[in-house]
């Protein structure tokens, strides 16, 4: 920002190409307020205009070089210096020079790797951006503007149920049995809790849905849990021999899916706790993790779309061809 | 192509309860009641004791019913024999009352009506809330102050088990050592 008024200015806006028709997300900031963003996948390709107005018409601005960047990183907040880039694409829009009136640059970032997911923690933060810059003696001028990327996954070939029997000796025996260990984001959890054993006066059992972010290695591990949800599942005393059902739409509560190792930088893991409280306020809890993943919504023909695209341009063949048409027929 | 299918959400399959285990007694059967304060002695010896009943069919308590005679004192002796023993947090006991035991007060000092019976409302509830703790039910002390008919302050502690254990030793009875238990003591 230049604080004098003789010189030349400028704005920066970036616009994507399919800013009509791209689909756009609620993603909290670090704040915690709600923003939509552009969705993108993995692959996807991000182009669009830089469009540059000069604040003072007439005069002229001089540059050492206009460039647009694409960049995914992760920022610890306990080390806000240190951005960790793991996507970082640039393209070059003009060399140094000088501008004599408003310019619209074009930019294409063809079928960029998105590996992870984007994701605003309690100490960690995973974003995706472009930002433009001209790039100046003083002080550059640029601009940023923030996309969410989501991963997706198709249904696991290997879900298991969870099934196990815990207790404490002489007191409580419980047997815990969820129907599957990886559930996508949208689904049901359905359980149930037997009981084998019952020489405590219980008073309600409920299950919590907690999230663990771990960032940091070795000596230096950070755990934030933060219980997401808590569900009541039952109130009053249980028996030997009563079956106590459960049934929990995930749907409800804001999660995302469980990110391991990201980067070797940070992980979020979920985990199921089940709690039985008894008649003086003590808590007997049997913690389990589970795996969430995102399932792509039904319409994903844009992407299919593009890759055809894709195929065309660098194989430019009749199969190609084919292929294009084929996507084209589905989408009706 | 549609390819979300709804989600089967019924119940999972399970044994259906056996009648007896249905209607039958529950397993946590557990109360134990301090009542008929009685102050014995004269003068400065004076002091007061009450009933501590106990009924239970909990394995782990060697008889089913039993009745005793403790004083305050007792109570302070099982308090500390636990927070030195135990891993629990043990709850607090009602308050000593020492300004009650100074000379020249207008009224009956410790042996007034009124705070015999507050004290011995809150006598019953501490010892309701630990004897129904697992890790309480472990120590010797809290058998021998429920059921036995003096207690032994030359005492040698330790843990008690249901059963005899096994020759895999461990005298704590978390076998299924990932269930975890937390004690939370409400701010009175």
């Amino acid at each position: 920002m230049s604080f004098f008024s003789f010189g030349q200015s400028a704005e920066i806006d970036i616009v994507l190409n399919d800013g009509e028709t791209r689909k756009k997300v609620e993603h909290k900031t670090e704040d915690g307020k709600k923003e939509k963003y552009f969705l993108f996948y993995d692959g996807e390709t991000v182009s669009g205009k830089v469009n540059i107005t000069l604040k003072n018409p007439g005069k002229r601005l001089e540059h050492q070089g206009i460039k647009i960047e694409f960049i995914g990183q992760i920022e610890l907040y306990y080390d806000r210096g240190n951005h960790h880039e793991f996507v970082s694409l640039v393209k070059d829009l003009a060399r140094p020079g000088e501008m004599t009136q408003s310019q619209t640059f074009d930019f294409e970032f063809t079928h960029v790797e998105k590996p992870y997911e984007s994701y605003t923690g309690q100490n960690v933060k995973l974003r995706y951006f472009l930002r433009a810059t001209v790039s100046r003696r003083l002080n550059d001028i640029s601009k940023e503007m923030d996309i969410v990327v989501h991963t997706l996954s198709t249904y696991p070939e290997l879900n298991s149920s969870i099934k196990m029997e815990v207790g404490i000796e002489d007191c409580l025996h419980i047997e815990f049995e969820y129907n599957k260990s990886k559930y996508h984001l949208k689904d049901v959890i359905v359980g149930k809790i037997y009981f084998l054993l019952v020489r405590i006066k219980i008073k309600h059992m409920e299950i919590d849905i907690i999230k663990r972010e771990t960032t940091g290695t070795g000596p230096n591990v950070y755990h934030e849990n933060d219980t997401i949800a808590k569900y009541e599942i039952m109130d009053g005393a249980p028996v030997r021999g009563e079956s106590i059902p459960i049934r929990l739409f995930l749907a409800g509560y804001e999660m995302t899916p469980t990110m391991r190792d990201i980067n070797k930088k940070f992980s979020v893991r979920y985990y199921l706790n089940l709690v039985l409280i008894d008649e003086e306020e003590r808590r007997y809890f049997k913690q389990q993790e589970i795996t969430l993943w995102r399932k792509g919504d039904v319409v994903r023909k844009s992407m299919s779309h593009q890759a055809a695209i894709a195929s065309l341009r660098f194989e430019g063949s009749a199969g190609a061809e084919k292929a294009l048409a084929q996507t084209r027929e589905d989408s009706h | 192509m549609s390819e979300s299918t709804v989600a089967d959400t019924r119940r999972l399959n399970s044994k259906p309860q056996d009648l007896t285990d249905a209607y039958g007694p529950p397993s946590n059967f557990l109360e134990i009641d301090v009542y008929d304060p009685q102050t014995i002695g004269v003068g400065r010896n004076r002091f007061t004791t009450y009933e501590v009943r106990m009924r239970t069919n909990l394995p782990i308590f060697k008889l089913k019913e039993s009745c005793v005679r403790r004083r305050y004192s007792d109570f302070e002796w099982l308090k500390n024999e636990l927070e030195r023993d135990s891993k629990i947090v043990v709850p607090p006991l009602p308050g000593k009352a020492l300004k009650r035991q100074l000379p020249f007060r207008g009224d009956e000092g410790i042996f007034e009506e009124s705070f015999i019976e507050e004290r011995r409302v809150g006598l019953e509830q501490f010892i309701n809330r630990i004897a129904g703790h697992p890790l309480a039910q472990n120590e010797r002390c809290l058998h021998m102050f429920l059921q036995e008919e003096s207690i032994d302050r030359n005492y040698i502690p330790g843990k008690i088990t249901a059963f005899p254990p096994p020759p895999l030793l461990f005298n704590s009875r978390w076998r299924f050592n990932c269930f975890k238990v937390r004690d939370y003591t409400p701010i009175i």
